[in-house]
């Protein structure tokens, strides 16, 4: 074979394989799809629609973004989704990290029950949760009853259809989603280092201090990203453990649509609430990689 | 285990937490089998009427179906087509599926009020409104990034080669696919369908804008009696519901055990 032949044949061989990669690629999505589609018009495509109208008023016009900035309503609003959502991501991890190094360092019989017990209740209905927070925590409830026959309360004590229902039973929902890419990310800590760390002369705090925690930091960037952004968009538990005084974001958009019909208005904040979700999405995969934080890794 | 004051308090401390994820959710089962019309614990006295009312109403029993319908065409749906498109962001090189793949992932980042007035938007204009259909629709969207990310998680554990090496012994890509890698990843696939079904039959928000006439799900009848009344009948299908989701983590588990074996 001269060396022009086999020039030739190298070149037919790339050729066939750059062919054949193009094909598998073709293959690829044709498998994607249809889940794409799915997505595209019943998701992406409306999502287009409310950018349109929210810049829509018998013209092109702000004015629905200038209500936003100046009705104090608004702002009300936006500033108490934002501090039930810091506080119930800070109370998220403040109970979770123990329950997820806790699994971690059990025996494995005893972690598979502590796991159990935190799946459970992500598995159940999130109406279900929010009817036995009702149950417990109104003014008749088993925690007031409770409270009252063991002569502590005279009154009951406000604990639903207020800010603090709201906070307990938004923690109860999102825990789990704290507690799984904490435990996920702390599984992978090797051993030895901890060990290494101990060895070296480091009493058992000042190991978990300097060595483990630090280990642990793209779970709890992945947990908490998570939680504050799901927080953020809540809507069902507010609306049933608020007693119609906790007026989330979620719930001014769809009281502008269910009330009012003001779809420019409540697209227009519906845009602002998906704008603040998507920055601290993207600021969080600066950090650590997007599908970390949603649980594909 | 050696037992020091520290490890003492942390036990306590997650002992608590756990106490706090469990008591609510079993909590509600005692109070459904309650002879009273209000809710106090523990029942003055123990009765199913709650049971009775539920099965015996109408209303209820319609809602149930259409939920459990859902559920199960949505779960049947999302599988495959999820299973699909994690296959190929799986297998895939190129820059154009990971970004594709952010979108199939959106269902479960944008706030579910706004996915529910784009819905509701879509089917405003497509007479999808109030049908069944529309609800394993939106439903199967929903679920579609649940089902992607169990299945993805599957696929990462699996050696390609095997399906290779299928393939390079004539059998064509689907066929090597069912015989060789769906078999190793099922226990993904289940949890996915788990995933997908447990996810139509918990959604509330969107049916609450689209459903409605002769097709109301469970939860959006559940959610308008809450707002409205603490009715106990709640009590008892809360039960049901708590108790399908208790056999759905068993399964679950027993697959991903059977696939480990």
């Amino acid at each position: 074979m001269s060396v022009a032949q086999a020039t030739l044949a190298r070149d037919d061989v790339m050729d066939i394989a750059i062919r054949h990669a193009r094909r598998e690629q073709g293959t690829m999505l044709l498998l994607l799809a249809p889940a794409l589609v799915v997505v595209a018009v019943l998701l992406v495509l409306p999502l287009g629609w409310l950018v349109w109208q929210s810049f829509w008023n018998d013209g092109l016009t702000l004015e629905h973004y200038r209500r936003i900035a100046t009705d104090p309503a608004y702002w009300t609003s936006f500033t108490l989704t934002f501090r039930i959502s810091f506080l119930v991501t800070g109370l998220a991890l403040l109970l979770g990290y123990p329950v997820a190094y806790a699994a971690l360092k059990l025996p494995p019989f005893w972690a598979n029950v502590v796991l159990a017990l935190v799946v459970l209740p992500f598995w159940t209905s999130v109406l279900v949760r929010a009817y036995a927070w009702l149950i417990l925590l109104q003014r008749t409830g088993l925690i007031n009853e409770a409270l009252a026959g063991l002569g502590l309360i005279d009154q009951p004590l406000e604990l639903a259809y207020n800010e603090l229902g709201t906070i307990i039973a938004t923690v109860h929902i999102l825990l789990p989603f704290m507690v799984l890419p904490l435990y996920a990310t702390m599984q992978k800590i090797p051993g030895d280092l901890v060990q290494a760390g101990a060895s070296l002369g480091g009493t058992p705090l000042h190991v978990f201090w300097r060595v483990f925690l630090p280990l642990s930091m793209p779970g709890v960037i992945a947990g908490t990203v998570l939680v504050f952004i799901l927080c953020l968009g809540f809507y069902i538990t507010p609306e049933l453990l608020g007693g119609g005084r906790v007026l989330m974001v979620s719930m001014i958009v769809s009281r502008n649509v269910e009330l009012y019909a003001e779809w420019g208005a409540a697209s227009a904040v519906a845009l602002v609430l998906l704008a603040c979700v998507g920055l601290l999405f993207f600021a969080a995969s600066r950090l650590i990689s997007l599908e970390r934080i949603l649980g594909a890794r | 285990m050696r037992v020091s004051i520290p490890s003492l308090l942390l036990w306590g401390f997650v002992g608590l937490v756990l106490l706090y994820l469990i008591v609510p959710i079993l909590i509600v089962m005692p109070m459904s089998f309650s002879d009273a019309r209000f809710l106090s614990f523990p029942p003055p006295a123990w009765s199913t009427r709650w049971y009775e009312a539920f099965f015996t109403s109408r209303n209820w029993m319609a809602a149930a179906q259409t939920s459990l319908l859902v559920a199960v065409l949505t779960a049947l749906i999302a599988t495959p087509l999820g299973t699909a498109a994690a296959y190929a962001i799986h297998n895939s090189t190129s820059r154009l599926v990971r970004s594709l793949q952010i979108v199939l992932l959106m269902p479960m980042m944008v706030p579910i009020i706004i996915v529910a007035i784009g819905v509701f938007f879509v089917y405003a204009r497509t007479g999808l409104l109030a049908t069944r259909a529309g609800l394993v629709l939106a439903d199967v969207m929903l679920s579609l990034p649940y089902v992607i990310i169990a299945v993805l998680a599957g696929l990462r554990g699996f050696d390609m080669t095997q399906e290779m090496v299928a393939r390079s012994l004539g059998m064509n890509r689907l066929r090597s696919f069912m015989a060789v890698t769906l078999p190793q990843i099922k226990a993904s696939v289940v949890t996915g369908a788990l995933f997908a079904f447990i996810t139509a039959l918990d959604e509330t928000i969107v049916a609450l804008f689209i459903s409605g006439g002769r097709y109301q799900t469970l939860t959006k009848r559940m959610f308008t009696a809450l707002r409205d009344e603490i009715d106990p009948t709640i009590a008892a299908i809360s039960s049901l519901l708590t108790a399908a989701s208790f056999l759905i983590v068993l399964l679950a588990g027993a697959s991903r055990r059977n696939s480990d074996a």
